[in-house]
């Protein structure tokens, strides 16, 4: 803990804190970490597939091909949501469900799922991004503030 | 009466007349399952929302709680109930399904002994003939005002708790059997500086501490003459504080005999991480299992200390810590 944060706190709270901090089953990061690199490394093996059927059996591009097989990923994120079904795996994997954009197709099915009840336009609509919307702001965000840096470095350094 | 300075000896000794208990398909994989009343095979119960299933099985462990008293719902006074949801949406909608004459409370997880500590207060003072006490949660509606959707794969670390999908009421009044409320003690808000709502056991604890040791201190009574102190949903990280910090303040108590309804109501394979939690817990272990246990006399005095955590998801956000609160009510046969 840092020590602005005890600055808060009474001595009675700090010695609390020891104690409860002492007691506190460790997240397993390590397992965890293993359990992410194995299911998400999993769940790329299985775009790097659709990628396979799209270029040798539809006629597309590498290139081309990443648009279905993202789409078809995150069909199956969301069906695998809706089934009730991806929570579970997210307990297992973390961050490895997380990262891929299976999980950026997991947040916003859960929470219109979640938010069904109260209807189609506060509850589906207001609700859809609650979760994805950080990450779209801030990716737009940092996506602008790296053009402005590559282009005063193009400009100025005529690189 | 008051006796000391925060606690109440019920010299009338109000009876609980029966018990209500209700509770979801995933209670029912639990050990206690046989100590329900009503057990439901499907999250939603036929409703539309988990905000109205909740309301729903608040509604029927109400009624089931009068109905096995041979009682009516119109003979009731009081109708004491609090849950988790914002306004405690669960509990007045119910009380308007009901028409018993309405209190609503606020205790989170703690509702369950803070309303029956009250309806025994009414009671015994004479306020009221008859007096029910009830509390609900679920674990959809729960996760989705306080955490993440219920489908949203989030990782959860161990100290993480499982609200309970249930709802327990308890009818108190005049009678001549059956368990009896003796005392009661009204805790602090205790707020150790925690502010992690994945860890809420250890957030809890030490006001549950408080209450336990102010129980003892008002009532003089030796906490080795319960056989059960039961803990309303500290957890396994709670717990095990709890019982250090007891041992840190020199208070004698019967260390095999304090359990946790959080522990007690889901089996070790259930995947809940740390245990239970939510206003169920409490409500579902004490007024289903543990009077059972006493009806059957395996336990003749019990005392049941309710936690709860009084944060909101708003306080959360806005990096607050924790306030939580204990109460603690005996019961006899």
């Amino acid at each position: 803990m840092s020590s602005k944060k005890n600055k808060y706190l009474s001595p009675e709270q700090q010695k609390y804190q020891l104690i409860a901090q002492a007691r506190e089953p460790q997240r397993p990061v390590l397992l965890n970490s293993i359990r992410a690199f194995v299911v998400g490394g999993l769940i790329c093996v299985l775009g790097q597939f659709f990628q396979f059927i799209y270029t040798t059996y539809f006629n597309f591009t590498e290139v081309s091909a990443s648009n279905p097989t993202v789409s078809s990923l995150v069909i199956l994120a969301v069906l695998m949501t809706g089934l009730g079904l991806y929570d579970h795996l997210a307990q297992y994997a973390g961050g490895g469900t997380i990262v891929p954009v299976t999980g950026f197709a997991n947040t916003m099915a859960s929470s219109a799922i979640e938010h069904r009840s109260e209807g189609f336009v506060l509850g589906v609509g207001g609700n859809m991004f609650k979760i994805a919307g950080p990450v779209i702001t801030y990716g737009v965000f940092s996506a602008f503030v790296v053009a402005i840096i590559r282009f005063i470095i193009l400009e100025l350094g005529g690189m | 009466m008051l006796k000391g300075h925060q606690s109440w000896v019920f010299n009338s000794r109000p009876a609980v007349l029966a018990c209500g208990t209700v509770g979801g398909p995933f209670e029912a994989q639990g050990p206690l399952a046989e100590d329900f009343d009503i057990l439901h095979d499907d999250m939603w119960l036929g409703q539309e929302s988990f905000e109205k299933a909740e309301r729903k099985m608040l509604e029927e462990a109400c009624e089931k709680a009068v109905e096995k008293a041979g009682q009516k719902g119109a003979d009731v006074n009081f109708h004491l109930s609090g849950d988790l949801m914002n306004q405690i949406i669960s509990s007045s909608f119910a009380a308007r399904t009901l028409g018993i004459p309405y209190l609503g409370l606020f205790g989170a997880c703690s509702t369950a002994m803070e309303s029956l500590a009250l309806a025994a207060q009414l009671v015994d003072s004479g306020a009221a003939r008859m007096a029910l006490a009830s509390t609900s949660s679920h674990n959809g509606s729960a996760e989705k005002q306080f955490r993440y959707p219920t489908e949203y794969g989030a990782q959860k670390p161990p100290t993480a708790q499982w609200t309970v999908t249930g709802a327990g009421a308890a009818l108190l009044g005049a009678g001549e059997e059956g368990p009896r409320v003796t005392s009661a003690t009204i805790g602090r808000v205790v707020d150790m500086g925690l502010s992690d709502p994945f860890n809420m056991g250890a957030a809890m604890a030490p006001a549950a501490v408080d209450t336990l040791k102010a129980h003892a201190r008002d009532l003089e009574v030796d906490l080795f003459s319960y056989d059960l102190i039961a803990t309303g949903d500290l957890g396994r990280v709670g717990h095990e504080i709890a019982k250090d910090l007891i041992e840190e303040k020199k208070l004698p108590f019967p260390k095999e005999r304090f359990m946790d309804c959080g522990l007690l109501i889901y089996d070790k394979t259930q995947p809940v991480h740390a245990g239970a939690s939510g206003c169920a817990c409490s409500a579902v272990v004490t007024f289903g299992h543990l009077i059972n246990r006493m009806k059957r006399g395996e336990l003749k005095k019990i005392l049941a200390v309710a936690t709860g955590a009084l944060l909101s998801p708003l306080s959360y956000q806005q990096k607050e810590s924790i306030p939580c609160i204990a109460y603690a009510v005996s019961i006899e046969i």
